[in-house]
């Protein structure tokens, strides 16, 4: 009797748990545009990318925008961030919004002098935190060539715990041509602080493979 | 040790201790050979009986299931029947009451007719008035010559004036009676024609109340064959069962396309109320949502046409009185109806988050946008789907009814196939256990052929050694007796 009632418990329980409410996992996706120097250049791929990430992202999802300059750890160099709506009617015209600040912004960008990456993924992942998202992305649409203004400190882990950074289009610096171990070198440096903040990298230099971008 | 060096075990040249091997296998079985006979025999006996046994018990259920197919095919058989019978009944107490009840009044109106015609022939029949008496004397008196006499020809004129006066009068009075009597044969026309309208309605429903009388006659027969269990109605049955069953399965599936195309119209929409994110079981809530919308859909013409007597698949339905079911058929017509429209403008809405969609795809992609003329006929079509599909689905109820009620005798009769086919089975295998036990014995024997054919060769010679020591003996014997 005894055993009878505990499997009806368990059955019970299994049935419940089937039934309760399970939410997908939810995403949330910080994007970074380095805008220092000749790299305003290649925004209109920054642009693309940014179309991809709305086209697929959906309800309950998280999407930030914001551009890498001198000072990158501050909210004001958030472009536009959104969280969709549950109610497919409301999530389109957010991202109806969030296109046009892109297309804003993209148009009025101008050149920083200085570029402060460690800043921005830092403040990305601050936004990220905040989400409360299952699924963390940084993607840094950049060089990956620092250069930091005299007296800002960005020499620490960044917390990056279950967020994969992706870095795009990591184009060759002309001096990488004379010597490519440079940008090895700076592509390793990254890999090993985004590992050390708890996170995981991956670099896709080809924007055909967007579709690799979301995978967890 | 593994099995090489097992078969190595007598001498390292594997031929000899294959060799090996096989004279002792042999000289083992030769030694063993009536016990391996026995066993071989009392295994094969053994499955051929546990095979019968099987095929027996399978037999008997078999005809249970066969027994049981046909009282189930019969008692719906019957209920069939009944329902139809019972149906004819009705009709024929709503010809009775409407037509035949007013057969009395149809009786004096035909007599009232008759009679009037009767007067109306009376009245047409009368004689002219005959002219008058004199007249035959004035004619002859008006044929005398004259004879040149003024005053005699005076008066013959007056006489013939007289006489061609009282013929017109004459004339004109038969006239006015021929007209009259034609008045009066008129009148008797619109007699005549309802006379013949009323006899034609009455043989249409004599003849109405004598179809359904053969009709019930037949029904009536079949009835009472189905009482006796006749085969011959029972196989009719079980055919007209499976045709149902495989024409509602027709029906059904039908049915169940088009609740694919309805959930498809409304699946997205219904993310706008309960969100488009959350998963219940793995299952999109707005896709059970939409299900569930269909679903009640269904159960709404289920009640609907279970209310209305077309269907009978709850007996409480069934037996309600006629003003608790006229209620459940409003409130079911109701709900069903108020389900079709939220449906039809959910399918709009869908057709709105579709281009809202398709707007934003545009402007991602940087392609202008384009607008696209006759948007709106989709749009109503898919109103009027929304709208149509839930009523079309709710006579989902009808194949399903038959689809249940015929599934239960094909079933039935699936499973009785089934059985059939397993007792023939378990004969064959039972046929073959008893001839792979006799060849068995055979092949044993056939392994172990040397020592056998020695053993048949030494018994030769022994008894040909006995029967020469018998000869000797006898010889010796008759020798002995001559000496």
């Amino acid at each position: 009797m005894k055993l009878l009632n505990t499997m009806l418990i368990g059955l019970l329980a299994t049935g419940l748990f089937a039934c309760s409410e399970h939410k997908p996992q939810k995403k949330g996706v910080y994007m970074l545009i380095d805008i220092s120097g000749t790299y305003t250049q290649e925004i209109d791929k920054a642009q693309k990318i940014a179309n991809y990430l709305l086209a697929n992202l959906n309800g309950g999802d998280s999407l930030a925008m914001a551009k890498i300059d001198s000072g990158s750890f501050s909210e004001k160099d958030i472009v536009a961030k959104v969280t969709f709506d549950i109610r497919p009617s409301t999530a389109t015209a957010q991202k109806h919004q969030f296109k046009r600040k892109l297309d804003e912004f993209v148009s009025n960008a101008k050149p920083s002098a200085h570029t402060d990456i460690s800043g921005a993924v830092l403040q990305a992942s601050e936004y990220l935190r905040e989400t409360r998202a299952e699924q963390k992305y940084i993607i840094i649409f950049s060089d990956l060539e620092e250069d930091l203004i005299k007296g800002h400190v960005r020499k620490f882990d960044i917390p990056l715990v279950q967020t994969k950074v992706v870095a795009l289009n990591v184009t060759k610096l002309r001096s990488d041509n004379i010597d490519p171990r440079e940008y090895l070198k700076r592509l390793d440096a990254w890999e090993k602080r985004v590992y050390s903040g708890g996170g995981q990298w991956e670099v896709l230099n080809d924007l055909d493979h967007l579709n690799r971008l979301l995978e967890s | 040790m593994n099995n090489s060096e097992l078969l190595l075990l007598w001498s390292d040249n594997p031929s000899v201790s294959v060799v090996i091997w096989a004279s002792l296998i042999i000289l083992a079985m030769y030694l063993g050979r009536q016990s391996g006979h026995r066993f071989i025999t009392a295994f094969t006996g053994m499955l051929n009986s546990t095979l019968k046994t099987t095929s027996e018990a399978l037999g008997n259920f078999e005809q249970k299931v066969v027994k049981r197919n046909k009282q189930v095919i019969l008692h719906e058989g019957k209920l069939a029947t009944e329902r139809l019978i019972e149906r004819e009944f009705h009709r024929v107490n709503t010809l009775v009451a409407m037509d035949l009840s007013g057969y009395p009044a149809v009786q004096r109106k035909i007599t009232d007719t008759i009679n009037q015609i009767e007067a109306d022939y009376q009245s047409s029949n009368e004689t002219p008035p005959s002219p008058p008496d004199w007249l035959e004397a004035v004619e002859s008196i008006s044929t005398i010559k004259s004879n040149g006499d003024s005053a005699v020809d005076k008066v013959l004129t007056n006489i013939k004036e007289s006489l061609v006066n009282a013929h017109e009068q004459t004339m004109r009075e038969y006239r006015k009676n021929s007209l009259s009597r034609l008045q009066y044969l008129k009148k008797m026309l619109p007699s005549w024609r309802n006379l013949s309208q009323t006899v034609t309605g009455m043989s249409k429903s004599i003849t109405d109340l004598s179809d359904r009388a053969e009709f019930i006659d037949k029904q009536m027969g079949v009835y009472e064959k189905i009482r006796a269990e006749d085969d011959k109605v029972a196989h009719l049955l079980s055919a007209s069962s499976l045709t149902q069953f495989f024409i509602s399965t027709l029906v059904l599936i039908i049915a169940i396309m088009g609740g694919v195309i309805n959930f498809q119209l409304i699946a997205l929409p219904m993310s706008e109320m309960v969100g488009g994110t959350s998963e219940i079981g793995g299952w999109k809530t707005a896709d059970i949502a939409a299900m569930v919308i269909i679903m009640v859909e269904v159960a709404m013409g289920l009640f609907l046409l279970e209310s209305l007597r077309i269907t009978n698949l709850f007996s409480l339905i069934g037996s309600m009185d006629d003003k608790m079911r006229r209620r459940m058929m409003i409130v079911s017509l109701s709900i069903l109806t108020i389900l079709a429209t939220v449906e039809a403008s959910l399918a709009y809405m869908r057709d709105l988050l579709a281009m809202d969609r398709e707007l934003l795809m545009q402007s991602l992609a940087g392609v202008a946008t384009s607008n696209v003329e006759f948007r709106w006929i989709p749009s109503v079509g898919q109103m009027v789907m929304g709208f149509v599909l839930p009523f079309a689905l709710a006579f989902v109820a009808i194949p399903l009814e038959s689809f249940i009620h015929s599934s239960r005798t094909v079933t039935g009769l699936l499973l009785a196939t089934l059985v059939r086919v397993l007792v023939y089975l378990a004969n064959v295998f039972s046929q073959l256990a008893d001839q792979v036990g006799r060849v068995g014995v055979h092949a044993y024997d056939l392994i172990i052929f040397l020592p056998l054919t020695i053993e048949q060769w030494a018994r030769h010679y022994r008894e040909s050694r006995e029967e020469s020591g018998d000869e000797y003996s006898e010889l010796d014997e008759i020798g002995g007796n001559k000496s």
